[in-house]
This record gives structure tokens, sequence and C-alpha cells, in this order.
């Protein structure tokens, strides 16, 4: 593999960047691998990269049914956080936050994470209260977040209205570290990292049943032909259920859609990410100056991809009342994303009733910030057959046990 | 933006004057019924792609709950019938068969 | 140069000129331009600058595929950024301002970019600014935000206000030009309820441009009568300069009307947002042409041929005084006729097709023009402005045969269909290899709820590009009832698909051809990124941004699509296409958020004493939708003071709580009681008539979710109180199990929340007010604690609850909300003289905190059980169901070992951060330091004169007196012991006197 670095490129413009290799190879899919990844989403791409990095397991295959990164990894709004209330949650989103700090330099593909600071503001008393507890909570973690007041917030987010007329601004949880990156770089990072440790990344190619024998798993059947396996990972955000009907049991899981928005690019004006959890919005700039704009989940089972209107109409009048000037900017673009929603709306890292089988899903509306924590635990999980530390808590066994990871407690919601 | 006919005031809903309530026929389980019926019924969801029948309230009309048969993949609506039913009644199932052919109920 | 015609103009108004400004220029058009036409008028044809190289830009086309010429419109709080010049109006007093330059337009400093452009290929930031680290967010980041970003941000407040519509319809056509009235017309003459919306200012779309016949007449008058017809009838709705921006699931059509844009600050909203239930939706929106991928394409000058055409026919404006035509096609011939005809020089049609016959080119060259056979544009000359353009073979490798000297290039690659409305909702395309264009594929429309059709196009639309094909297109689309309208004109000749121009063109020139004008995405970029793997469409075109810029690729995607499958050595069909987002054109965010602004953002509820607390200074808490007073501020006081005062007041004297948001739920019926056995962990149906009781409600996970006090009114009926967020909620809850589970019961609940105000009445003269008021026997004896009874106070119908949320001696009293206020003067007035006061929801806290009484939302936060909160007494062991009993016997639930309710006080007396978390020893394995508990609630008690809280502890109840360390802010550690949660009044003797 070419490492990318400036002199790469400028050599590269010498030759008017004929010399480029690609970033990943195009294999066919080889008869028996010793780990199967069904999607190539950062999750999956991810889980094969830490599997070949930690634990030295690199006869691995990624399957995808589309293209790579092409599901929530490709259509979400990029941030980044670890301000997590409950300290499952905290740990594993801090360790993808640590993760993403080198993730450039790891991957060697500018990945562009920017922790350029988060702020969750808070516009009520009831969240006030929720977010000093995440403050006090998140130092007990090793996360580090401050509680700050509203000057402050208006000092950060000078466009900021903090005294609307129906929900002022009574403070913030501030995470310095949080930011965003470029979500298809992180996929496109891994894709090319576990490519070039040999691994099989296999687009266009779509699973259509699981093989069992005795509780085990055998392999899966494509529509690039049938491909045995000692261990399988699903990592397939929005088709999660699919995948584990194939194999023989259910999730709880449900998938919906959520809206996103962006506006037309405008020079840069706000250089942290934003979230107004009480008016349900959010919203960061993003480098090529465009207003990134997240918003909620239709409340019901899709799995088209479609954006829908009601909750882009909620968003972008929240947005309008905290940030007046957005009203003159235009929207751009809409789409919607296939999201897992769980019981208690937390993601699932864990064994499944299927000898071999092991499932990566469920991050809900919050996976992307999650990528490399996600993948580093989900390899660990599939190396070992048992979970670390990491995922030991996001088990499949807690809904039986009535052992919830339940982040809206603090109002936070899993954005 | 989903409309879906309340099969009660027989409304023709948008989606603004609904409130989405999940998969529809689940069977309660409750004291002495096993930590493993009782995980199923609160949370293992079929969560198809495909015909997926569900709860509805006409939350901002008559208040009324009711449920659908309806397609996750096209968003189609094979029909809302009154939630006072354990299963789907048999016009519904006819109308999902009559487009969706080789569709098995239970799938 | 480019300037105004001395005659000719269909669309201006000479005998109105209007004067505006770009970039603090004085200029002058004519009513009925767009700002495109007056900025050529006054040829100013640089009008900007790109994304990424800075390179100078002109107008490229006449509509809103316009890629360029994007500036920022109007001032102070009417400033706009880009905003498109093809599609603004021009209106006397217009200020316009160029965009992404500095420091001017003429002399961009950015413009190095473009002499770097070598070594900024494609996605080149992803190979590089790698080290050192912090440089990516610092320095590297900052700079390349700056450098992008296009449009200045608005700095003021929005000055203009928005609405929002709705309409039904069966027919909603997209589209205004000769298709869309076609469609319309034969709709409406069906009986078909119609609305027909239209993007510009104007009816009939190109066919008045390009000069065919319809019915026998000019298109214009064709136009003319077409309007007049449908103008005439009543089952059809007409609106200019509004477009369709989006097809959404289940016909839901947005459409966004630019009401005002052209007369601000008029008074009118500025834009209209119509929301839309369709039958079926048209889309009548044309074909737009597509550029020539030849070096130097993005000069200024280079136009696309029809929007040529359209400047010089609608406008009267020659872009330049020497054209040359570079085609594939026929139809780029009307544009040089139409120069001719305006009297200006067409120096040579250039054909890439080896042979040209056809009536149009032999109209042509009856003209005395040349065209030129089998040739192309090896690369256009010039830097701000065209000046020439080199010629060469399009089979060849770009040696330049002949140079022609020119000011203006138009150039046509063909035409795609407009098909966004078509996709956004699923519709599939195929491939249409003659004509070189995606195209609807009829068999596969996007569905509607009943999985029929949702969705058709009329005309260029789908595909259809000659006029008579066109009408009869539009015809059947709408049903075809009736007769079509017949068109004639000259026959065309097939177009020939050039992607690239001359064919073999190396890197060199590749690197100077432009697909993505905005985005400064060359064919170069779109072949790198098939080399290095980015194969999906999607790949190429998030790696190199094409298609992603404001235009959102109008006019890139086809052509780039072509030379990524060309790379991929597969056919276009093979590579297919991105997906096709709303809006189709960008929409003002401030028409998605309507009239929903400052105080009428979200519905605001208020009680019937709403206006009194006011008066009181009340200090507003929002609570849901709700206001309540947190306190009463006298003047002087803080608000902490203020709550001090209630609280002292309210254990000494007498308060008054608007209590008028809790929820109050009538549950009735022969089953009822059987019904609340379900719905709370306690026994609801052995409440005798007349008294009251405490309740939890679980959900059926088995987490507390609401609780409140229960009143048996008669045999049959139950009055359930619940918290004040909680009203909505647990009546959805009540009618989600009596409909969806219990549906054989009799019960009915009717949620009375709002049909009754409710005044507490607290404190220990509590009963001298009321007995002031007068009418009921409130005494001990006749109405002692946890009893119920109705008569009237002082002339009131009243419903007498004597419940108690702050241990002190109590009354809720509930009258009709019409007679709320007027109670609740009567109650301050007769409390006067013993000294009653209001209080609000902060001492409403402090008192019930220093009682120990739990609060939903504070105690609990959705992890919480009953059990964890000491409340046993309240949860049934008799009962064989109830709502959370099973989900409470799971292990993790069941366990021993779990944090639950005690009191905190903290040793020095000082009150304990909200929501610390006491520490354990160690660390878990994921290196986070052990916690054993947390505060829940925390307050001053001005009674106690000390803090208090509760918390929740690991196994607290059994470690009284045990103290905990609370890490709090500045590294600072509060201790604070375990102590039983009631602080005031152990023995519940205040409350029962």
């Amino acid at each position: 593999m070419t490492r990318y670095s400036v002199f790469a490129v400028a050599r590269e413009a010498l030759r008017w960047h004929s010399g480029w290799e690609r970033a990943w190879k195009s294999p066919a899919p080889k008869k028996k691998y010793d780990v199967v990844i069904v999607g190539a989403g950062g999750h999956g791409l991810a889980t094969a990269y830490y599997l070949g990095k930690n634990h030295g397991i690199r006869n691995v295959a990624v399957i995808e049914k589309g293209w790579l990164g092409g599901g929530n990894t490709g259509r979400n709004t990029t941030i980044i956080r670890s301000n997590y209330l409950q300290d499952p949650s905290a740990a594993i989103y801090e360790k993808a936050r640590s993760l993403y700090e080198n993730l450039s330099q790891d991957l060697n593909y500018n990945v562009m994470f920017s922790p350029r600071g988060l702020l969750m503001l808070a516009q009520t008393h009831h969240e006030v209260r929720g977010y000093r507890r995440t403050v006090y909570a998140n130092n007990l973690q090793g996360v580090t977040t401050e509680w700050i007041e509203p000057a402050k917030v208006k000092e950060l987010v000078p466009i900021m209205n903090i005294e609307g007329p129906r929900y002022p601004v009574l403070g913030a949880l501030y995470q310095a570290r949080g930011g965003t990156a470029r979500h298809d770089a992180v996929a496109w990072g891994y894709a090319r990292a576990c490519s070039a440790m040999g691994m099989d990344i296999i687009q266009q190619c779509e699973v259509t049943g699981v093989r069992t024998l005795n509780g085990q798993v055998q392999g899966i059947d494509t529509t690039r032909g049938a491909i045995d396996c000692a261990k399988l990972a699903i990592v397939v955000a929005g088709h999660s259920s699919v995948l584990a009907e194939m194999s023989g049991f259910r999730l709880p899981i449900e998938s919906m859609a959520l809206q996103a928005l962006v506006s037309e690019p405008i020079k840069p004006c706000m250089d942290v990410v934003v979230m107004a959890n009480t008016v349900h919005g959010y919203m960061s700039q993003s480098d090529k100056g465009e207003m990134v704009i997240g918003g909620g989940t239709d409340g019901f089972n899709n799995y088209t991809q479609r954006g829908s209107w009601q909750h882009v109409e909620e968003t972008t009048r929240a947005l309008i009342e905290t940030f007046p000037m957005l009203s003159r900017l235009k929207m751009l673009r809409q789409w919607g994303g296939i999201v897992d929603m769980t019981g208690d709306r937390s993601p699932i890292l864990s064994k499944t009733s299927v000898g071999g089988i092991f499932v990566n899903c469920g991050w809900g509306t919050g996976g992307f910030k999650a990528i490399p924590g996600s993948g580093w635990a989900m390899a660990e999980l599939v190396a070992k057959g048992e979970p670390g530390p990491l995922a030991a808590e996001f088990g499949l066994d807690r809904f039986k046990e009535g052992r919830f990871i339940d982040e809206s407690v603090a109002a936070g919601v899993a954005h | 933006m989903l409309t879906l006919t309340c099969p009660h005031c027989g409304i023709r809903a948008e989606e603004t004057e609904l409130s989405p309530g999940g998969e529809a026929h689940l069977k309660r389980y409750g004291p002495g019924d096993s930590d493993e019926q009782f995980e199923a019924y609160m949370f293992a969801r079929k969560n198809p792609k495909g015909v997926h029948f569900e709860r509805w309230r006409h939350a901002y009309g008559c208040g009324k709950w009711f449920l659908a048969a309806r397609c996750t993949a096209t968003l189609e609506v094979f029909g809302t019938y009154p939630a006072q039913v354990s299963a789907p009644p048999e016009p519904i199932i006819e109308a999902i068969r009559a487009r969706r052919p080789g569709w098995e109920a239970g799938q | 140069m480019s300037a105004r015609l001395s005659r000719g103009g269909r669309l201006i108004d000479r005998r109105a000129p209007v004067t505006f400004r770009f970039d603090g220029k004085p200029m002058t058009g004519f009513a009925g331009d767009t700002l495109a036409a007056s900025l050529l008028a006054n040829d100013q044809m640089l009008v900007g600058r790109s994304f990424k190289y800075h390179r100078p830009r002109g107008i490229v086309a006449s509509g809103a595929e316009e890629p360029n010429a994007l500036v920022g419109l109007g001032q102070g709080p009417r400033f706009e950024p880009n905003q498109r010049v093809t599609t603004t109006e021009t209106f006397e007093g217009l200020t316009a301002i160029s965009q992404n330059h500095w420091p001017s337009l003429d002399y961009d400093i950015g413009a190095v970019n473009g002499y770097l452009s070598r070594f900024l290929p494609a996605g080149f930031y992803y190979k590089m600014f790698l080290w050192p680290r912090p440089f990516w967010k610092h320095v590297y980041e900052p700079f390349i935000r700056q450098s992008a970003g296009l449009g200045k941000v608005p700095q003021e407040a929005d000055a203009d206000r928005y609405e929002q519509a709705y309409a039904f319809a069966d027919l909603v056509v997209a589209g205004g030009g000769i298709a869309g009235l076609t469609a319309a017309l034969t709709a409406a003459r069906a009986g078909k309820r119609v609305i027909l919306l239209e993007q510009t200012a104007h009816w009939g779309g190109r066919a008045p441009v390009d000069g065919d016949e319809i019915d026998g007449m000019a298109a214009d008058l064709w136009v003319k009568n077409a309007v007049q017809a449908l103008e005439g009838m009543a089952n059809v709705t007409m609106r200019l300069r509004t477009m369709v921006s989006g097809l959404y699931d289940h016909g839901y059509a947005l459409a966004y009307e630019r009401v005002a844009d052209h007369t601000p600050g008029d008074g009118r909203p500025r834009h209209r947002l119509w929301r839309i239930r369709a039958g079926k939706v048209i889309a009548a929106t044309g074909a737009i042409e597509r550029p020539l991928s030849f070096a130097g394409n993005d000069i200024p000058g280079v136009m696309l041929a029809a929007a040529v055409r359209d400047f010089v026919v609608n406008w009267a404006v020659s872009p330049g005084d020497r054209s040359v035509v570079v085609t594939n096609n026929d139809d780029a011939y009307r544009t040089a006729l139409a120069l001719a005809d305006a009297g200006l020089v067409v120096a040579a049609v250039i054909d890439a097709r080896p042979s040209v016959t056809g009536d149009l080119p032999a109209q042509v060259r009856a003209r005395g023009i040349r065209v030129l056979e089998g040739r192309g544009i090896a690369k256009v000359k010039g830097a701000k402005r065209v000046t020439g353009v080199a010629i060469c073979a399009q089979q060849g490798e770009g040696a330049v045969l002949e140079e022609i000297a020119c000011d203006v290039v138009a150039m046509s690659g063909g035409w795609s269909p407009v098909v966004h409305l078509w996709s956004h909702c699923g519709g599939k395309l195929i491939w249409d290899a003659d004509a070189s264009m995606f195209r609807p594929d009829a068999a596969r429309p996007p569905t509607g709820d009943a999985g029929q059709p949702m969705a058709a196009t009329a005309g260029a639309a789908s595909g259809a590009l000659q006029t008579a094909a066109v009408l009869a297109d539009a015809h059947a689309a709408a049903g075809g009832e009736g007769l079509a309208p017949q068109a004639t004109g000259p026959a065309e000749a097939p177009m020939l698909p050039v992607w690239i121009m001359p064919q073999g063109a190396g890197i060199a020139l590749k690197s100077k051809m432009w697909l993505d004008y905005q985005n400064d995405v060359k064919v170069s970029d779109v072949q790198l990124a098939a080399r290095e793997g980015y194969e999906s469409v999607e790949h190429t075109k998030r790696y190199t941004t094409l298609g992603m810029a404001t235009d959102q690729g109008k006019l890139s995607n086809i052509n780039g699509l072509a030379v990524l499958s060309h790379a991929l050595h597969q056919e276009i069909p093979a590579t297919g296409t991105t997906t096709f987002r709303p809006p189709y054109t960008p929409i003002s965010l401030g028409s998605i958020g309507g009239e929903a602004r400052g105080e009428i953002f979200q519905p605001l509820r208020q009680t019937p004493m709403h206006d009194w607390h006011s008066a009181q200074g009340a200090y507003w808490e929002p609570v849901g939708q709700w206001r309540r007073p947190y306190c009463y501020k006298r003047s002087g006081e803080t608000a902490h003071e203020a709550v001090n005062r209630e609280v002292i007041n309210t254990r000494s004297n007498i308060g008054l709580l608007d209590a008028s948001t809790l929820g109050k739920i009538l549950v009735k019926g022969a089953d009822a009681g059987r019904f609340l056995d379900m719905l709370y962990t306690g026994v609801m149906s052995t409440l005798p008539v007349g008294k009251c009781r405490y309740g939890l409600m679980c959900n059926d996970n088995g987490f507390l979710i609401d609780d409140g006090v229960v009143v048996r009114m008669s045999e049959d009926s139950w009055l359930c109180h619940t918290t004040t967020g909680g009203a909505d909620r647990i009546h959805a809850h009540m009618e989600d199990w009596l409909q969806c589970e219990w549906w054989d019961w009799k019960v009915h609940t009717a949620n009375l929340t709002e049909q009754y105000a409710q005044v507490a009445i607290v404190g220990p003269k509590a009963r001298m007010l009321l007995e002031k008021l007068g009418g009921m026997d409130v005494s001990r004896e006749a109405l002692p604690f946890m009893t119920y009874a109705e008569g009237t106070l002082g002339g009131f119908r009243a419903r007498v609850f004597r419940i108690s949320f702050s241990g002190e001696l109590s009354y809720e009293v509930a009258v009709p909300a019409s007679e709320g206020l007027a109670f609740w003067e009567a109650c301050v007035a007769a409390g006067a003289e013993f000294g009653a006061m209001p209080y609000g929801t902060e001492a409403l806290h402090v008192l019930r905190a220093e009682k120990g009484f739990i609060m939903i939302g504070d105690e609990t936060d959705g992890t919480v059980i009953p059990q964890d909160l000491g409340l046993g007494w309240a949860i049934s062991k008799k009962k064989a169901d109830y709502l959370g009993k099973r989900a409470q016997e799971r292990s993790h639930m069941a366990d021993p070992n779990r944090w639950k309710l005690v009191g905190l006080e903290t040793l020095d007396g000082s009150v304990l951060p909200d929501g610390a978390l006491a520490v354990a020893e160690g660390v878990n394995a994921n290196g986070q330091q052990r916690t054993q508990g947390r505060v829940t609630s925390t307050y001053h008690s001005p009674v106690l004169k000390k803090g208090i809280a509760m918390g929740l502890v690991l196994n607290g109840p059994g470690r009284m007196g045990e103290v905990l360390d609370f890490p709090v802010d500045d590294g600072k550690v509060v201790q604070a012991r375990i102590v039983d949660q009631v602080f005031y009044d152990k023995d519940g003797e205040k409350q029962n006197v």
C-alpha cells in the first residue's frame, strides 16, 4: 500500500496522478474464511480492522449488499461525543472518541476528526439537572466534560439566541474534545487498511441465507455463491432483524427512519456542534460550509431510506428559534437513514443463540460516533468468543434480566 | 408522510394526526410465565422488511387505537382494522395475498 | 460584450426600467428581467468564483440549473446568500453582491488554488494534512473552511415572515410549460380538481422560445389561450412562482411559493409553503440541457445553447457579439437561428457528428453560417471572458485545426429529463440509448398508499423532446380524454453521445474539462476516483463531490456518470444514478418553519389563573407546554429568597398553590375498579367511596412512570390524579390498555385536566380560610385526612380533597375551570387576614422534600422501580397481576443489591449539588471510578436551616448513619450521612389535624 502524504501527492501531481493504486481491492469471494463479517459499514469494517490489528485474525471477508459505507455511515450527521451518563455507554463511546483522535494517523487516511467542541443545551430546569448529573458522572468515568453558563454558550456560539421567548438557554453540557469527522472517510480509511492487511471486501454481494448445523454456524449463502466460515459477525444496522431472521432468532429491534438535512454552504459561522434536545434538533457546520442538521426518528417501522417531512419541520422550527439567522438560509437536501432502535435504546454487542454468530447492532441514532470503539469491542468478542469489558454490559441477556442501559434518563437523547 | 384510514371514524388520517404504537397482536405474558416468554413479549420483534402488522392511535382525531397491515419496504397499506382482535381478519389477509402473492401469515 | 438588444424580448417591459446594484455598481434593467438577464444586459459576464479553485465564473444557464451565478441578495435583515441570478426577478432597488472571493470579484487571491490545481485533485485532503496531528483542527481545517463555504452569513434576525397553507387535489401538475398546460387542461376537462404550479413568473416554458406551432398557431398564442381556458375553470387552481419541491410518501407534495421575493417589504409573507395531498402528481418539469466536456468549458461566456436562445428571445439580451455554437444534436441549431434572427454574428456551428443533415442545420446553412462536421472544441481561449475557440477533430486527440475568435460559446450535449419528482419517492429510471438519457420507466412508478402509481411525467420530463411528442405524452399522462393538441415542427436527426471532446483528449485537456462547475469537479477527477476504486457512483460522487453543490448536479450528473462508466469499461445503466433527494431546488428554512416562531413557536398552555400569576411577578418555569410559577418574586427579592419566604409562610400560615395543571382523569364503569387494580401497584377497587389513596403506576417493563392520589367518587367512578407532565401520557396509557388488551372490560376514561381549576390551600391556618369562605363542613371530623367531599365554598361549586403533598394541613379544591380565577381571588381575599400567600413550584419541591415525598422525574428517571423507593407499602402483595409485576420479578430487578432511596445530610450543613455521585472503592473493568449512589433531590430547607437531600444509595436503607463521599466541582469532596428521608414532622402529625 502506497502511503499517503503530502509528498506522495506532490509526486503524483507531476505525473497527473496516474500512479495511485486502488484504495481497496475488489476480490471474488473465497470458499471459506475464519471470520465473515456481514456489513461493510463503519462498524463492520472497524471490526475487521481490529480483528487483524489486535487479534492477528486476517482471513476475514467483509460482505456488503451495496457499496461500502453506503448505509448509516454515509447518512449520519457525523457527530462524535462521549458525554454519556451510564458507565457502560461512557466507556465504549469514550474509547471510540479517543481512537478517533489518532485515527487519521493510524489508518494513514485523513478522516478529518475535528474536536471542535460539542454543546448540549439545557433549556429546561429538568435538563439543567440532568446535564449537571452527567458532568459528575463523566468526571468519574474519565470523560472530560463541564457545565457552562449561558454567557459562555453565547461566547462559543455567537449566532445563537440564548434568550428565546419559549426556551431560553440555561446553560450547557460542554465536551471540548467532542466534534465531527468526515463520515465517508472513516469507512474508506478502514476499508483501505483492511484491504492492505489482505482481507477481502466484497461489495454488491447480498446474503440470502445463513447456514447452521446443530446450533452452530456453518456459513452463508450469497448472491455471489456460498461462503463457509467458522464465525459470523452480523453488523448491518437497519437490517439487523432481517439477518437475525435468516439465522433463526429475533432481536429486540425495530427499524425506523431518522431524518436529516443540510443547508446550502455559507462561510464559517459556527465552530462547535450544538445539540438542543428539548426542542429536538442538532446542528454543526461542515467543512464545506453546509449547516448539517439532524432531527427526529419517525416512530413507525420503515425500511425506506427516504426523507419524510414532519420531523424536518419540527427540527427546523426549533433551530430557527435558537439560531434566528437560519431562516434566511435554504435547505439543500434532506434524507433518511434506517436505524435500529432497541428496547432500551442502547446498542447490542453480543453472542447469540447460534454458536459462532455474533451481533453488533442497535446503535439507534448514535452509531457513527461509536465506530472505532464498537469495532474494537466487537473484534474482541468475535476473536475470543466472549465479550471483553467494553462489550460486557451490552449483551442480549440484559433484556431477559431487566438490566437495561437507559440513556434517555438525563434528557440526553442518543444522537 | 403516511395516510391511514381510521376504521373507527372513517377519516383518512394524516401521519401528523396519528401516533404509532409498534407491532400488533402481541400476546401479553405476566406473572407465572417464564423469563423467556416475558422477554419475547416485551422485546423480541418481527420487524420484517415487508408486511407488518402494527398499532396506531388516531391520537389527534377520535382517540381510538387501530391496527394496520403495511409494507415497511414500500409503505403500501393493505388495510386497517379495529384493535379488538387477536389476529388479522381474513379480508386483510386476502388483501395482502392479492398484492403480495406467496406471502404467508407468520412470516 | 453582452448587451441589451434594441428590439424584441417577449418577457420584458421596456416602459418599466428598474435600477439595481451589483457589487455596489448601479445598473439598469427592465421589469420582467431575471437578474441574470439584467446583469448580461449590463455586460456583467463575470458573476462569481468557484468553490475550490476560485475560478472566474459567468452565467451558464437561464433557469434553476444554474451552477455558477449565485449572489448574496438584499441587505441587513433581508440578506440572503447563494441566490441564483437566473431565478431571481429584477426589481427596483435590488442589491446583489458576488460571492466567494477576496478581496474582490476581479482580483481574487483564492485563485492561486487554480494554479495549484494539479496538486489538489479529487480527494486530496484524504491523503494529506495527516501530520502534525493537531494541525488538522487548528491550521488546515480552518483554512479549508474559510476558502470553501460560498455565501456570507446573514447577520441580523429575519425581517420577513413566512406562512404555510394546505391544499388537496385529484391532480397536481408541476410545471406550466406546454406539457403541464396540456395535462392540466386534459384532466380539468375530465372533471378533476387540478392544481397547476409553475416555478417561474411565466406560463409556457420553453416552447414559445423554440418557435414551434401548436394547433396551427404560434406557441405563445396557444399558451395564452390555454391559460385563459384554465383560468375559467372552477376546478383548476393555478400558481406562478411556485415550485413543487418534493414528492413524499402517499401523495404528499410540497410546493414552495415565492410570494414576495420580488417585492420585498410589501407586507406579504416572503414565502408560502404549500402542503398538498394529491391523488396524483404529474411532473411536467421539462428537461435540462447538458454541457459538453471540453477544455475551458467553464470560462465566462461558455453557456448552454438553449440559455443563449432564452436570453435573446425572452429578454432581448445578447450574451456576446460573436458566437460559436458547439453541439452533438439538432436542437442547438435553433440557437444559431435565434442569434441570426436577432442580427448577431454566428461564427460557426461546430457539430461533433460526422455528417449533419436535417431541417434545422439546413436552415442554418441557408443563412450562410458555417457548419463544421465531425469537429469539436480542443480548447476555449480566454480567462475572465471567452476570446475564441480552438477547433479539432472530435475523433482525434485535440490537434488544433483552426482557431475562431468569439466571445460566446453556446454548447449543447443533449437533454436530460427532470426526473426528480418521479424519483423522490422511488420511481425508477431506464436508460434511453437513442437519446442518451435516463428517463422515467413508466412500468415502475412511485407507488401510493394502496400500491397505485402516484406520479407520472409529461412531456420532456418523460423524455419526449419534440413538441408533437410532448403534447401527445402530456395528454396521455393526464388520462387521454378528448383530443390532444397537435404540433408541427422540423424533424430532428439523431444526436450523437459525446461525453468528452475531443474523444481522445489527453490528461492535460481532461484536467480542464469541468463536469461540476460549482464544486470544481473535472473529468480527470472522476477518472481518478474510478482508478482508485471508488467505483460505485455514490463513492465517486462523495470522493469527488460531483453533484453535491447547491445545484445538486443538475448539469453534471449524467456527464459524470458517463465519464465514470467509460472509466470502468461498463455501460451507463450498469453504473446507475445517485439518489434524487428533495428539494428540487433549495427552499428557505424560514418557509419550513412557517408561522411557528417566537411566542407561538409551540403551543403554550395556561391555567385560568395565569394572568393573576403574571401580575404578581411570577417567575415562570416551563413544565411541558405549561408555564407554572416557579416563585413569586417581590421587589428586592432574589428567587431564592422568595422561595424561602413561600416555604416558611406555608409552614406557619397558609400557602396557595395553583395545582390546575395536575392531571385529572375520571375512570368510570362496572370494571373500573378491576382496571385500576391492574394499572396501579396498589389496590384501588377496595377504596371506600369518599376516600383518597396514593397510587403508583408502572409500565409493563416494571418502571415507575407516574404517581398521584386516587379518589373514589362514587360506586363506579374513580378520579385519578397524575403529575402535570403525565396527564396526557397517562390518559393515553390507560386507553392503550383498555382498547388493545382488555377491550371487553366496561370502563370509560375522560381526561378532565383542563375542565377543572385546582387550588391547594396549605398550612396550619388552611381550615380557617375555608371556614371563612363558608358553605361546607371542613372540620377534622367531617372531612378527615385522605377523604373527599363535594359542596359549595364561598358560593363556588367545589370538590374538596383533603390531601397533602407538603405534610401540612391541606385541602385541594377543584372548581370548574371557568370559575378558577374567581375562586383563586376569593381564596386570596379570604386568606389575607391569615397571612395567605401564593407559592410556586420550587417551594412545592422544598416542602415535599422536607417530608421525603418522591417526585416523578426527580427520584425516578425511567430506570427506577417502586421497590427502590421504599414504597413497598403501596405495592400489593396479594394481587395476582398488575402492570409491571412480572417485570419486577426479573433477576436484576429482584436483586436485593440495588440503589435505594434514603435521606442524605451533609456533615457541614451545606446543600449537596444536584446529581452528585457517591464514590466507592476502586475502578471497574473499564477503568471508571466505581460509584455507590447519587443525589436525586437536594434543597436548602429554610425551616430546618440546612441542606437536605434524597438520593439512591446501594443498599441505602440498611446503611443508616454511614458517611459517603461526593466529589463535586473543583476537586472538592462533600461528605454526607445516610439518614431517614423524612426530615420534617416524622410522625405526620401536622397533616392530620
